[in-house]
């Protein structure tokens, strides 16, 4: 098993390369959660104003 | 042919139909991620030369891929939006910019990642390397000429311009390796066959689909809030609004 994670030396550099992509779909599909919350937040309180949204 | 096309070019029926498509792309990457993972570290053997400093490719191919073409695809839905004025594509060229940039990101990172061990350096101004983070740059672009003007269909022209005549440095990036002498090796899957051991193609293969669908999903994800903020204005989303509640 360490033997596995110790990718024969190279481990800094293959885990640092799956890491940082995953770290980033991670915090992409945060991110674009997140908007669709903030979005649809918004669009909610538009219409609970009852009055045209300003452009 | 019974379907109408022009039918999901009106956000209005798109936003549905993404919604829709939106888990079976989601589900499909995670399970190709699996698949791709599991043959990429435990099926796909040593390498001869790189040792296993080499299954870095199975994630930086792939994204290295992507992010020239969902700059075409971009570049693509810009275009559409410029000459025929529809609103959607522009917001497709807009959803689509973000996963590109972050592409080629992890293009660069994982490439500096590879070429430190293999080629003694992080990075140098090879013809491969240089074009591919003047890639970057023109996302960035994109994204901040976008963000910049306050008028939406305005914002989507000026920004159609910029990915248009950005287009130009996909085929320099794709054709670098030919036309220049680069540290950057050449391509090892060509049309005429391919020396590659068949569990190393199937792992890039099956990294290559995960990738496909994952930007599938979140572009559709992303597209969608993008078209509920720019309709906000219409009957259909306050329609929508009401069903919700």
């Amino acid at each position: 098993m360490s033997e596995f994670f110790a990718m024969n030396g190279y481990a800094f550099y293959v885990w640092g390369s799956y890491g940082l992509a995953l770290l980033i779909f991670i915090i992409e599909i945060a991110m674009v959660r997140h908007k669709r919350k903030i979005t649809l937040q918004q669009l909610r309180l538009m219409r609970d104003a009852g009055e045209e949204g300003q452009e | 042919m019974a379907i109408n096309w022009f039918k999901y070019s009106a956000p209005s029926t798109f936003y549905g139909l993404a919604g829709k498509l939106v888990p079976w792309f989601a589900w499909s990457s995670a399970i190709l991620f699996a698949a791709g993972l599991y043959i990429s570290f435990f099926v796909a053997p040593t390498d001869a030369t790189q040792s296993e400093a080499y299954r870095i490719i199975f994630i930086h191919v792939p994204v290295s891929i992507l992010s020239m073409f969902i700059y075409l695809v971009m570049a693509l839905y810009a275009a559409l939006g410029l000459v025929f004025n529809t609103r959607l594509s522009s917001m497709m060229a807009t959803a689509l910019a973000p996963t590109g940039a972050l592409f080629a990101f992890i293009a660069l990172w994982t490439g500096a990642l590879w070429g430190k061990p293999m080629w003694g350096a992080w990075w140098v101004w090879d013809a491969r390397l240089t074009s591919e983070l003047i890639l970057l740059f023109l996302y960035l672009g994109f994204i901040a000429l976008h963000s910049s003007i306050d008028d939406p269909r305005r914002a989507d022209r000026a920004a159609a311009l910029l990915a248009i005549v950005g287009s130009v440095n996909v085929p320099i990036i794709y054709f670098s390796v030919k036309w220049w002498n680069t540290l950057h090796q050449g391509a090892t899957i060509k049309f005429t066959g391919t020396s590659m051991h068949v569990a190393m193609q199937q792992g890039l293969w099956l990294m290559m689909l995960a990738c496909w669908a994952y930007v599938f999903a979140i572009t559709l994800t992303r597209v969608r809030s993008i078209i509920l903020e720019r309709e906000r204005n219409t009957q259909w989303v306050s329609d929508l609004m009401g069903e919700r509640s």
